[in-house]
């Protein structure tokens, strides 16, 4: 971890960032990065600005200073459609999912962007258009196997499990081909089971090379999956780190964790 | 059940003028016929990408209006002594002209909903409509105003090498009518079941969702407006040219009532919708006026209005397709598979 090698490259990079909503300040100069391949939790108490980052980084938010860059390219002057079209690809804490439609119409919906037909295709019912909707349909369903709810794809996405739609909210934003997945609370609700299937399935991703940024109150889970955690309180960073060096923080415990997590990083 | 039914809806309507003698009942067909369009052009909006239009009536109107102008002529003084002379042209480009102005209109009123959605762009369309009657009539140079645009030419199609065909007849206004429906279902039809179609529902579903997925949401809402927008013009020029005398209040706020019942009833976001609620509104009326004073003739239209809203609230069409086990939802994976075997 220590060792800084040639081949770490900073993905996402938070420069300086502050939001301010009239007097409220959200967020004040939050700088952190998230090297490409890193799997990266933003942890806190409820109204520490967390969801306020994650509007901030997919252009959802202007940030009142500072600059959010991805790979290079500075995203503060996009929109959110412009940041998706880049790679970052974001989840919702709770509307995730195209209710009304099927499973597999959500997933084709996610892939938007990587279809190739254009008005006068479709228009006139060219061959392009028929071939693109086959590409299309054939990465769906690979899609849906990779996030394990094929089996559902006929149904309303409404009609879902609980933890099935969060997991065709990922298959969403995994539609868009992201080089970089912003997961807001994924597991929120999740039993014990479907939480330990959303771990093999970032496990998964993490393997695929896709970068990860995580908000998530499941403690066993943050520390079970993160390389780091960062970890905010009043919009402000009060630690950074290891799970390890974060579990024993007393910053850190005081304002979030709580003493029982002493008492287990004691043991 | 699902490819051949439209087929055979198609061939039954295309014998009406064969077996039904009654002018009166084929004057019904024809009016009901233009107004099954613009119902078809607000289900664009209203059932796919979810904003209502409750100005719809304008892009009709200005479609009437450009057709008549066009194929008339017009001299008109414009401020600083500035005169426009138009002479008449063919009547089928002013059919196309209506299309063009209209979809600028849609483009227009498309892109201030860049900035309002819900309640704030039923506003706005509702102005629109209301700004665009107020120069119809006022505007008395160009549009004569309360007198009424006179002796409109039927539609009017050059075939080369066969001269010029007149659409005169009930008859084959009839079938120019059935015509473009048909032309408009399936260019609907196929707008919708694409990627771009999913993209409107996607909007309509979860706006901040379907951003984050990429989808440009402001140019498929233009896109929307536009189509829509022109096939309304569309079926103001078949107006104008089967009525042959248009006034102001061709942008009645009936009429946009009465496109909303008809895709409301029929089902709002299924192609067939506007066409089954279309049929079923347009004939209401001409069927109580048989046997009731005109006074009930509206009081049993809207108690029929209440009752299909009450008993089917998402419209007659999609519960038919319950009936016969075919859910939006699964249809839509079904869809995909046949396509797939092709």
């Amino acid at each position: 971890m220590g060792a800084r090698s040639t081949q770490v490259q900073p993905a996402l990079s938070i420069e300086h960032i502050a939001v301010r909503f009239g007097g409220l300040v959200a967020i004040s100069d939050m700088s952190f990065v998230v090297n490409e391949g890193e799997v990266v939790s933003l942890i806190g108490p409820n109204g520490a600005g967390k969801t306020t980052a994650f509007n901030v980084f997919t252009g959802f938010l202007r940030p009142s200073q500072g600059e959010v860059r991805y790979r290079g390219s500075s995203l503060n002057n996009l929109k959110p459609h412009e940041v998706a079209s880049l790679g970052l690809a974001r989840t919702f804490q709770r509307t995730s999912v195209f209710q009304s439609v099927s499973v597999f119409e959500n997933v084709m919906i996610g892939l938007h962007c990587r279809g190739r037909s254009r008005l006068w295709d479709t228009l006139l019912a060219l061959p392009r258009e028929r071939e693109s909707e086959r590409e299309l349909r054939a990465r769906a369903a690979d899609i849906l196997a990779l996030v394990g709810i094929e089996r559902r794809s006929r149904e309303l996405a409404g009609s879902l499990a609980y933890g099935d739609q969060r997991l065709l909210g990922v298959a969403l934003a995994l539609a868009s081909d992201p080089s970089m997945l912003l997961l807001d609370e994924p597991v929120s609700g999740m039993n014990a089971t479907e939480t330990a299937r959303f771990m093999r399935l970032l496990d998964g991703l993490r393997g695929l090379g896709v970068t990860i940024l995580l908000v998530e109150h499941d403690m066993p889970m943050v520390m079970g999956v993160s390389d780091r955690i960062v970890v905010l309180n009043y919009g402000r960073i009060i630690a950074e780190g290891p799970p390890a060096a974060i579990q024993g923080n007393p910053e850190v415990i005081r304002a979030y964790l709580g003493q029982g997590a002493r008492k287990r990083a004691g043991d | 059940m699902r490819r051949i039914f439209p087929w055979i809806s198609l061939f039954t309507l295309a014998s009406v003028p064969l077996w039904l003698g009654d002018p009166y009942l084929l004057n019904a067909f024809v009016i009901t016929g233009i107004f099954i369009v613009t119902a078809m052009s607000l289900n664009l909006l209203l059932g796919y990408t979810g904003q209502l239009s409750l100005g719809h009536v304008a892009f009709f109107g200005i479609g009437a209006y450009t057709s008549a102008l066009v194929s008339l002529g017009f001299d008109v003084e414009l401020v600083g002594g500035f005169r426009v002379i138009h002479e008449p042209w063919p009547v089928w480009l002013g059919f196309v002209m209506a299309i063009l102005v209209s979809g600028l209109c849609g483009y227009i009123v498309g892109k201030l909903s860049f900035r309002v959605r819900g309640a704030y762009f039923v506003i706005v369309t509702i102005s629109f409509a209301e700004v665009v009657r107020l120069v119809a009539l006022n505007w008395v140079e160009l549009t004569q105003g309360p007198l009424a645009l006179t002796s409109i030419p039927p539609m009017a199609i050059g075939l080369p090498g066969l001269g010029n065909f007149d659409f005169y007849s009930k008859q084959s206004n009839f079938y120019l009518v059935l015509g473009v429906v048909a032309f408009c279902y399936v260019i609907i039809g196929r707008l919708v079941n694409s990627r771009i179609g999913r993209a409107m529902i996607a909007l309509k579903e979860n706006e901040s969702l379907a951003v984050s997925v990429g989808i440009d949401v402001t140019r498929y809402l233009v896109l929307a407006a536009v189509v829509s927008a022109g096939i309304a013009g569309a079926a103001g020029s078949l107006y104008a040219h089967y009525l042959k005398i248009i006034d102001p209040d061709v942008f009645l706020f009936l009429y946009t009532v009465t496109m909303v019942i008809m895709v409301v009833t029929g089902g709002k976001g299924t192609l067939a919708g506007p066409i089954v609620g279309g049929l079923i509104f347009g004939f209401i009326p001409v069927i109580a006026r048989s046997f009731a004073a005109p006074e009930i003739q509206w009081i049993l239209y809207g108690l029929f209005m209440i009752l299909i809203v009450c008993v089917l609230p998402r419209g007659i069409v999609p519960a038919i397709e319950k009936l016969f086990g075919e859910e939006p939802g699964v249809s839509g994976a079904a869809d995909a598979n046949t396509q797939d075997a092709q």
